[in-house]
């Protein structure tokens, strides 16, 4: 079945530099992750050493598995190991009380969401807020305005829903993020 | 850019909905478009057609959209279609721009950045929160000036989220232009001041970084972070913090690490934060996640800073846990705590080092990574060997990388085992097919570039595995033409360096791209060339390609492609050839004599030019040879065998004659009986030390695991074993002295005697024995004594002679004018002439002098003969033996077979009634032998009568089966003496056995290739295979790993590690040895060894 491997913060890659990494590289590091990712034993640890797509080996990717959802962080030797996995936790939580019971559909069709929330626990590479409690307000808050305004960051979510809704027959089961290209597989009429 | 990308997405949206709000997707054409480019891309079958298509499309869309006749309309479909394309992961970054000028005409957006400015100034909280997290994800360099100002401003914010925003955007300007924010440091320190605990933690990002960089310029504020610590350990914080009810896990992390930086290298700062690292280990006791990663934090910290033993030892404690725990995450980070801490305390890897052991094993690589990562920070001088076995190579392109480097540096002067291995490995492969191809792919584009250089000059046997490997591999290259291939090749076969040896590989590796090739003009051209070549080896080889290019189905057959390691059958006694051998015998050709019956005669040769007499070893090896021959299924060619040595027989015969007549003459009661007793009686530590090294081995030089030695299964006694050898050398009591290992070879010598008591109390009996008759006889036989003596004498002066006629020179050249100018030799004439008694006990050499000597000094003065140390005269070791003396002073040897290495005891006696001064002992540099460490010792001062002892430890450096070190001894007593002398090593001195399993050998037996194989007759004292093999075992210190039926296998080393393996087949009396070696000689002077063991026996 469809695993979705989220890219988290690559932002360090791309904010150290103060130039963002290219849209290819960025292509490749994802599907270089996920298939290290994806074919990791369930008894081995959550650490994994990166190649040199994401820097080196002063770089680790570090992973929690959720059902079919891989999280996957970058981070460079300046991190706490455990510290982060615990992030991820906290992140998933998070995640978890924004939407409701989240399942893969909602981090798919709502990326922006997510990339907010994760811009409140994340700020610049940096683990700026790991308590729930504040996250979720400063979202519900965001959200607030979002809706008064239904512009600025209401609109990549409309975009979205309108492709998602240009009248396909049905929308596909498994969409594979793994290496980002959304691809509708077999469609069998269109009218 | 995927931040473009959501901007035209959200641009779009509001383009096409608010225009057309009741007009269905479908019905639109823009739509429309879009939607008959998927179907048509559902519809395609490969992924290679999709891309095609989308190609198209794509160039179509940027045709379109740079037209300036493009309506906004039609521009907006365009934008759709890109979007979906990029969807897809295909390249369209040219449509960015257009998007952005899409969505600016629509005047609903304005870029990000450009509302920044309102946004910030913006009274809405909600609004500046988000400004400012944009200022952190994404920001260019040349703009932060001008939002600098706003920011500060910021930091004044009443709102503590407002705040800590501000602070974190600081921290991201701090990072991308450390210059711009310098004026407003002090606002930091107001940060970390601020009353709010969020706003403190942003800030410490900021510290850690600036500390990172310059620890020295941050000191003052180490009690401020210290207080910190304190509350947030103390739980003073507000119960929001915390997380699975630790108070603010995170904060800890980053605040230990920052007391780190600033206690490294500073005791007085890390005074400070001894009380708080305690207290935060005290408190990090829930057993959770997060608990951990603080520990580990905590673990680094006091590592890092200056040491309290107390907290160091609280933090090998916590390791411990990590190491230990079943939870993988933490027992990877216990090892990684172990590498960081490994150099300050290898105790600690002592510890632990079962763990470590089977964490090399561990089926996760991260795992295995950090425990070689563990090891290669362990690796000292005595266990580089093991651990470098273990190591691994990361992937393909660095393996074949690395070989490269190995073979231009290493070049010709490379052992030959490591480019066949290499070979090897690449024509086996591993399990994985497309990996092997991979590599073998790798290795030819690799060595194509590397030979596309011109006037590169390679070492041979690096252009040989190139070559080889082009040749075998090259096709796997699709790409590159076999003609490039075939021309390079060509050029090579030109090159005035490339040896006649390589040529062959040349012609070889072009005769098989040529079967895999049409046809071609370099090789008809190559043909041509070398048809009419002065080399005969190249013309055959030219010859050879040329009939096999016309009959092209043969050629495949013969050359099928990737079989290098395919069995091929081979006829290894050419017993083909047996008819043509007969022929040219009948024909009154000379028979073929192997390689040591050659040089045997050679030796015998130069012998009766020198009309010298003596030599037993030789007319024993003689003997020996005389009824050797090739195994073979035939009986045919054994005959010409044998009747080749036929020839020889009666030259053995006169030596014999010699042999027998000097034997009389000595008579049964004086000489014989001696020099049996005698032989069996070194041999018998020897035997026992065997046994001792083997039981040895598998115990652990750490005391605590000893008792449960009996306890532990096979495999636990491997890992035991393997430790061991990783951590030689590691912690403070072992050290790298030796001295300190010598402790560890007692030990297990003492263990071993309490199992082995009653035998070693047999053996000692044994000893006495043989010693009382010994002595008996001789003593009463005064002139017999004093004919020892000198013959004894006259051994030392003729030394030299005999090393140059015992060696068994690793390469042919065996240079008798050499030999001839040595002034040893010059003596020995005169001496053989004068003496024909004293010839006997030379050839009995290792016999007779030892016994000889101590017969002498025990006549003389029994008293002063030193004894060993006490920890030495547990070691197998040799009688102690004068080597020279003066009326001032005598030097006396013993040999200690340590485990690895000769240990050469020296003692110097005293014989005056003063002191002597300044004896300075020295060895010459010997071209077989090689003494680890200095080559000189110096007893500054012997007191009168006494005994002062030095130690050196020699190794074989180049093999011989004897050969002599010699040396002098210079003292100061009335004026300045020197005395020479010299010691003779004997091959076995350097023998040791070698432990491993019958699996371990077969490999290694395949890895090696240089063969020696002899039949040589049974006694039939020892006609069954065991008894044949414990002799060997006993005499020549082989280890027996196996034995099968009529067959068995041994194997040995030569100090410090040359492994010689031995396998043994008897059949019809015959005992068929074959030996192998990664070294040429050794295998001939073990041979050599073993038909003098079996002929004495």
């Amino acid at each position: 079945c469809g695993a979705t491997c989220l890219h988290a913060p690559w932002q360090r890659c791309w904010n150290e530099e103060g130039v963002p990494v290219s849209e290819d590289t960025q292509q490749q590091i994802i599907r270089e992750t996920f298939h290290l990712v994806s074919k990791r034993d369930e008894n081995v640890c959550n650490f994994l050493e990166g190649g040199l797509l994401i820097g080196g080996s002063d770089n680790k990717l570090i992973y929690r598995h959720y059902a079919t959802l891989y999280f996957v962080f970058c981070v460079d030797s300046s991190e706490s190991e455990l510290g982060i996995l615990d992030l991820i936790q906290v992140f998933v939580e998070t995640l978890d009380k924004c939407f409701e019971n989240v399942c893969e559909l909602d981090l798919i069709f709502h990326v922006d969401k997510v990339h907010n929330i994760l811009a409140e626990m994340v700020m610049g590479g940096m683990v700026l807020e790991t308590n729930m409690n504040e996250i979720v307000t400063q979202i519900d808050a965001q959200n607030k305005l979002e809706k008064s305004e239904a512009g600025l960051a209401g609109a990549p979510a409309r975009a979205v829903s309108a492709v998602k809704n240009m009248n396909l027959p049905e929308i596909p089961r498994n969409i594979n993020i793994g290496d980002i290209s959304i691809k509708v597989p077999n469609l069998p009429t269109f009218k | 850019m995927s931040d473009v990308v959501e901007r035209t997405l959200s641009a779009l949206p509001a383009l096409l909905g608010p225009q057309h709000p009741a007009a269905g997707p479908g019905r639109l054409p823009a739509t429309s478009r879009l939607g008959s480019l998927i179907r048509s891309i559902t519809a395609l079958t490969s992924k290679h057609e999709e891309e095609k298509l989308i190609q198209q499309e794509i160039a179509s869309l940027k045709a379109m959209v740079s037209a300036p006749t493009t309506t906004l309309r039609l521009m907006k479909e365009c934008m759709v279609r890109l979007i979906y394309c990029e969807m897809l992961g295909y390249e369209s970054s040219f449509g960015y721009i257009h998007a952005i000028k899409l969505a600016q005409q629509g005047n609903l957006l304005e870029k990000r950045v450009g509302t920044l400015g309102y946004d910030l100034q913006s009274t809405n909280l909600v609004e500046v929160c988000m400004a400012l997290t944009v200022v952190s994800q994404i920001f260019p360099r040349e703009m932060i000036p001008a939002v600098l100002p706003l920011i500060e401003d910021k930091l004044q914010h009443s709102k503590e989220i407002i705040r800590r925003k501000a602070v974190q955007a600081l921290y991201k300007f701090y990072l991308i232009a450390p210059n711009q924010v310098q004026h407003i440091h002090d606002k930091f320190r107001k940060a970390l001041c601020d009353r709010d605990v969020g706003v403190m933690a942003a800030s410490l990002h900021i510290y850690l970084e600036m500390i990172k960089e310059n620890s020295s310029g941050y000191k003052d504020l180490t009690e401020s972070f210290v207080m910190i610590l304190k509350q947030v350990v103390g739980g003073k914080l507000p119960i929001d913090f915390n997380y699975h009810s630790v108070p603010a896990p995170w904060l800890q992390i980053q605040l230990l690490r920052i007391l780190g930086l600033l206690g490294k290298d500073d005791p007085r700062t890390s005074e400070l934060m001894y009380d708080v690292l305690d207290e935060s280990l005290r408190r990090a006791e829930i057993n959770h996640n997060i608990t951990y990663a603080i520990l580990f934090e905590c673990v680094q910290t006091i590592y890092t800073i200056h040491p309290k033993s107390e907290l160091l030892e609280k933090a090998a404690k916590c390791i411990g846990k990590f190491v230990l725990s079943p939870k993988i995450n933490l027992k990877y980070l216990g090892l990684k705590a172990l590498t960081c801490v490994i150099q300050q305390d290898p105790n600690l890897a002592l510890q632990h080092q079962m763990t470590i052991i089977e964490c090399l094993d561990h089926p996760d690589p991260i795992i295995k990574k950090e425990t070689l990562e563990i090891l290669y920070r362990i690796t000292n001088g005595q266990n580089v060997t093991v651990i470098v076995q273990k190591m691994y190579a990361p992937d393909n392109g660095w393996f074949i990388q690395t070989m490269n480097a190995v073979f231009s540096v290493g070049g010709d002067a490379l052992h030959p085992d490591i480019p066949n291995n290499f070979l090897r490995l690449l024509a086996e492969g591993f399990d994985d097919r497309k990996e092997d191809e991979q590599l073998r792919t790798y290795a030819v584009r690799s060595y194509l570039t590397l030979l596309e250089e011109e006037n590169t000059f390679y070492p041979q046997k690096f252009l040989q595995v190139m070559i080889w490997v082009l040749g075998e591999y090259s096709s796997l290259a699709t790409d590159v033409d076999p003609e490039i291939i075939l021309t390079r090749l060509h050029s090579l076969l030109k090159k005035t360096f490339v040896t006649s040896d390589t040529k062959a590989w040349i012609m070889a590796a072009v005769t098989k791209i040529a079967s895999r090739t049409s046809c071609s003009k370099t090789i008809d051209k190559l043909i041509k060339e070398f048809s009419s070549s002065l080399d005969t080896c190249m013309r055959q080889h030219a010859f050879e390609l040329k009939h096999l290019c016309e009959d092209k189905v043969l050629m495949k057959n013969l050359l099928p492609f990737d079989a290098s390691c395919n069995d091929v059958v081979v006829d290894a006694s050419l017993s083909f050839l047996d008819g043509f051998v007969v022929e040219g015998l009948s024909h009154g050709a000379a028979p073929y004599k192997p390689h040591h019956q050659r040089q045997e005669e050679k030796l015998s040769q130069e012998k009766a030019l020198n009309f010298e007499p003596y030599g037993l070893s030789f007319a024993s090896s003689v003997s020996s040879s005389g009824i050797t021959g090739r195994q073979s299924p035939t009986g045919l060619s054994f005959g010409s065998d044998t009747s080749g040595n036929s020839a020889e027989t009666g030259h053995k015969e006169t030596n014999t004659l010699k042999l027998e007549g000097i034997r009389k003459l000595w008579g049964k009661e004086g000489y014989l009986p001696k020099k049996e007793s005698k032989a069996g009686k070194p041999d018998e530590p020897q035997a026992a030390s065997c046994g001792n090294l083997l039981a040895g081995r598998v115990t652990d030089p750490s005391a605590s695991q000893s008792d449960q030695v009996s306890s532990f299964s096979e495999e636990e006694k491997e890992k035991q074993q393997l430790a061991s050898t990783l951590f030689v050398g590691l912690g403070s009591n072992a050290g790298v002295s030796l001295m300190g290992k010598m402790d560890v070879a007692t030990q297990k010598f003492k263990r071993k005697s309490k199992i082995n008591e009653t035998q070693n109390s047999e053996e000692a009996s044994d000893i006495q024995n043989s010693d009382a008759s010994t002595f008996g006889p001789l003593l009463d036989t005064v002139p017999v004594n004093k004919e020892d003596c000198e013959g004894n004498k006259h051994t030392r002066l003729r030394k030299p002679s005999l090393c140059s006629s015992d060696t068994v020179e690793d390469n042919l050249a065996f240079e008798t004018p050499q030999s001839l100018k040595k002034p040893g030799l010059n003596d020995r004439l005169s001496d053989s002439r004068l003496s024909p008694l004293s010839l006997f006990a030379d050839s009995n050499i290792e016999i007779f002098q030892p016994s000889s000597s101590a017969l002498c000094e025990s006549a003389n003065k029994t008293s002063s003969v030193p004894s060993l140390p006490k920890e030495l005269e547990e070691l197998p070791h040799s009688e102690v033996v004068e080597l020279c003396q003066s009326d001032a002073l005598a030097l006396y040897l013993c040999k200690v077979w340590k485990d690895d290495s000769l240990l050469l005891a020296l003692f110097a006696s005293n014989k005056k009634g003063s002191a002597l001064n300044a004896v300075n002992l020295v060895f010459e540099k010997a071209e077989h032998f090689q003494i680890l460490e200095s080559p000189a010792h110096q007893f500054s001062v012997i007191e009168a009568q006494s005994v002062e002892h030095c130690q050196k430890y020699v190794w074989m450096d180049k093999i011989c089966t004897q050969g002599i070190l010699p040396g002098s001894i210079s003292y100061q007593s009335e004026m300045e003496s020197c005395l020479e002398f010299s010691v003779t090593l004997s091959l076995l001195d350097f023998i040791r056995p070698m432990e491993m399993t019958t699996e371990d050998f077969g490999k290694l037996w395949l890895s090696l290739s240089n063969d020696v194989k002899q039949n040589i007759k049974m006694l039939p004292s020892q006609d069954s295979l065991s008894a044949a093999l414990s002799t060997l075992q006993q005499k020549l210190k082989l280890h027996i790993v196996d034995i099968i039926g009529n067959e068995g296998i041994l194997a040995c080393q030569l100090l410090p590690s040359v492994p010689c393996l031995l396998h043994c087949r008897t059949y019809s009396g015959m005992l068929a040895l074959w030996f192998r070696s990664p070294c040429s000689a050794l295998p001939d002077g073990l041979l050599y060894q073993c038909q003098k063991v079996m002929e004495e026996s």
